[in-house]
């Protein structure tokens, strides 16, 4: 008898997992991941050639993004980062509309030309390091930063 | 020891007016009145073809921002027309005003542009105190508008100089405007008002194809007229309103184009058109020495026209464009593109066109069709806002006449009194009656110009009346008259011998003392007539 139940329970249970993958299978027709990994290996000849980066490229970079690279190990950071990069440039984009935004079909609502902000000094000016007679008060014009060259220093 | 002295590299005039003192040359080598004006070296200057773009940012006339509901008024206090998103705090994002896109919408159809009914925004990064967000939301590569083209009128030195030019619009985008700065040199520091930052401004890109600095004024000039009829920029070129940045280079025909260098900002006619001769002049003559002009970006002295280097001239700079990732495209439809009235919150082309102003451009073209007149006058009257009032008179009158007195003398005294008839407006029919009296020989030009002052300082007078009381009427009885010149000629022996002798300039005297005797009253015409009788007369008896 229990040998008979137990089989029931496993039968039951081989059905309702076959009905299971059934329907997973179904699913996962609809699903862009494929079941098992699918590695394609990148063919570096392919790549483009490794960027170059010259201390006044680096100091360029500096200076557009106010990002600090510190020192040799970020600049290895940084050249990593962009040969992985890179490796966009394998995929074939011919014929395509690039995609900008996942929200492309969404409506761009318009708002009633109404003044309903605004008006709230204090509260604009609470974070300010310096205030003047209500004027945020900055260092003048663009300061150039002071070139250094330490990136041929290990560590931090 | 004195200073050297200073003179011109091609002419060799001492001249005062070195205003390019580094350069040294005088104004004169540029004209055809040069000492030198060998064909050479003459020649040389003149080959020259500067090559001009404009780009134009003009303010939109809206209530609040672009992506903000803070106010937009003018000289509002300090910092306290900015709303979270304008000074970047975080948690914020931008929600587009409605009344710019259909500004934009409007001022692209004006200009003859093709819309793109999808655009979307970018973001332009660069790092500046009164651009709290380290970015600017524009539309760089996807704009609203695209290829118009826009006809303006250039004067010349004469009335029949005039000439109808066109330039391209290349594009037409709306942007975020800055902070203002003010810059404390003193305590080495800037001040920042947020008051501005994020204001819709409509970007306005045209194609190079100016060649002097007084085609880029009148285009300007135009454009502006032609915004504030639009009623989508206020044109208040002193507030700020309307700036202009030049991009300028020169070539020789037939050669490629030149570097080019920018300036920035110019926000008034007269300075637009003195620094873009400048820096033509400064590009010349740094070619010509040998050297090689850089793709810079230069500042301007207000008073001189001069360009200077800026002082940050070391910043490359590289905005590193991405889109916006926070606003999807933006749509525009036309009627038919949607079936059902159930779309109220989406911009339609067609209404606006359906709505928009008679253009300057069409008024103008109207009043020289209609009536003949000249180019010259028909944008006078136009750009003087005077149309309406024109064509409700001249309908009745005649043509050139009417023409003639409405620009002489009763737009003539507008500008000197430095009023617009929206100011003080007269009623069409008392200019109609005092350019009938005038016609009539009832009253004089003179009295005409007055009544037309008393007009403007009091609307209210009626000139019959105003005439009556104070007897303004002409005085054109020629016997009342006769006795009057027979006095003065009488009265002034000198004046009459002189006459007599071929000195025509005497009768000034003679007229002088009519006129002072009857009060301005006299008809002129009838009294210088009498006088010449008389005074023949009397030499028929010597």
């Amino acid at each position: 008898m229990a040998h008979y139940a137990c089989m029931f329970v496993i039968r039951s249970n081989q059905i309702c997992s076959r009905l299971l993958n059934r329907q997973l299978f179904q699913c996962r027709e609809k699903f862009k991941l494929p079941d098992k990994p699918e590695w394609i290996e990148i063919d570096p000849k392919a790549l483009p050639p490794e960027t170059v980066l010259d201390d006044s490229t680096i100091q360029l970079i500096e200076r557009l993004s106010l990002v600090d690279f510190n020192n040799k190990e970020g600049v290895e950071r940084l050249k990593s980062a962009i040969k992985y990069a890179d490796q966009l440039c394998v995929v074939n984009t011919e014929g395509l509309e690039p995609m900008y935004s996942v929200q492309e079909h969404e409506e761009l609502f318009l708002d009633e030309d109404v003044v309903r902000e605004g008006n709230c000094k204090q509260e604009i000016l609470r974070n300010a390091v310096k205030v003047e007679e209500d004027y945020f008060v900055t260092p003048p014009g663009n300061i150039p930063l002071k070139q250094k060259k330490l990136f041929d220093k290990e560590g931090s | 020891m004195s200073a050297p002295i200073q003179r011109c590299k091609l002419c060799q005039t001492r001249s005062k007016s070195l205003l390019f003192s580094q350069l040294r040359y005088c104004n004169k080598s540029f004209s055809s009145s040069c000492k030198l004006n060998s064909a050479t070296k003459h020649n040389q200057v003149e080959a020259w073809q500067p090559v001009i773009g404009l780009e134009i940012h003009a303010q939109i006339k809206a209530n609040s921002k672009l992506f903000s509901r803070a106010n937009t008024i003018f000289g509002g206090p300090t910092n306290s027309q900015v709303a979270f998103l304008d000074a970047a705090l975080p948690g914020t994002l931008p929600v587009l005003n409605r009344r710019c896109v259909e500004a934009g919408v409007i001022t692209a159809l004006a200009l003859g542009c093709q819309i793109n009914k999808v655009s979307r925004f970018d973001r332009k990064h660069y790092f500046y105190a009164d651009l709290p967000a380290g970015y600017q939301i524009t539309q760089q590569n996807n704009a609203i508008a695209n290829n118009g083209r826009f006809h303006y009128v250039q004067y010349g030195n004469k009335e029949s100089d005039i000439r109808e030019k066109a330039v391209t619009i290349l594009q037409l985008q709306l942007e975020q405007d800055s902070g203002k700065s003010l810059h404390d040199d003193l305590d080495k520091q800037s001040l920042i008002d947020l008051n501005r930052a994020g204001c819709g401004l409509m970007e306005i890109v045209t194609a190079p194809e100016f060649h002097s600095g007084d085609e880029a004024r009148s285009f300007v000039r135009d454009l502006r007229q032609l915004l504030v009829t639009l009623g989508t920029c206020d044109g208040k070129m002193s507030e700020g309103s309307l700036r202009v940045d030049a991009n300028i280079s020169v070539h020789k025909p037939g050669q490629p184009l030149g570097e080019r260098a920018e300036v920035k900002n110019l926000n008034s006619l007269s300075s637009l058109k003195k620094t873009i001769e400048f820096e033509i002049k400064r590009q010349i003559a740094v070619i010509e020495s040998g050297g090689r002009v850089i793709n810079e970006t230069r500042s301007f002295d207000l008073d001189t026209g001069e360009t200077l280097p800026m002082r940050d001239k070391e910043v490359q700079l590289d905005y590193r464009f991405m889109p916006e990732p926070n606003l999807p495209p933006l749509r525009l439809y036309h009627r038919s593109d949607l079936k059902g009235a159930m779309h109220g919150d989406k911009v339609f082309i067609d209404d606006l066109e359906k709505n928009m102003p008679v253009l300057p451009q069409e008024r103008r073209g109207n009043l020289m069709q209609n009536y003949g007149i000249s180019m010259y006058k028909a944008a006078f009257i136009v750009t003087e806002n005077l149309q309406d009032i024109y064509e409700e008179l001249v309908s009745t009158r005649n043509v050139e006449a009417f023409t003639n007195f409405f620009i002489n003398t009763v737009a003539a005294r507008l500008l000197a009194n430095e009023l617009t008839l929206d100011q003080c407006p007269i009623p069409g029919k008392h200019i109609g009656y005092i350019y009938d009296q005038y016609k009539e020989e009832n009253i004089n030009l003179t009295v005409a110009e007055k009544l037309i002052d008393t007009l403007l300082a009091d609307s209210s007078v009626d000139p019959k009346e105003h005439i009556r009381l104070e007897n303004l009427w002409q005085i054109n009885d020629v016997a009342q008259l006769t006795e009057l010149c027979k006095t003065i000629i009488a009265e002034n022996p000198k004046a009459v011998s002189k006459l007599k002798r071929g000195k025509d300039r005497a009768m000034n005297t003679l007229m002088a003392s009519a006129r002072k005797a009857t009060g301005d009253r006299g008809n002129t015409r009838i009294i210088n007539r009498i006088f010449k009788e008389l005074i023949a007369q009397s030499e028929g008896r010597d």
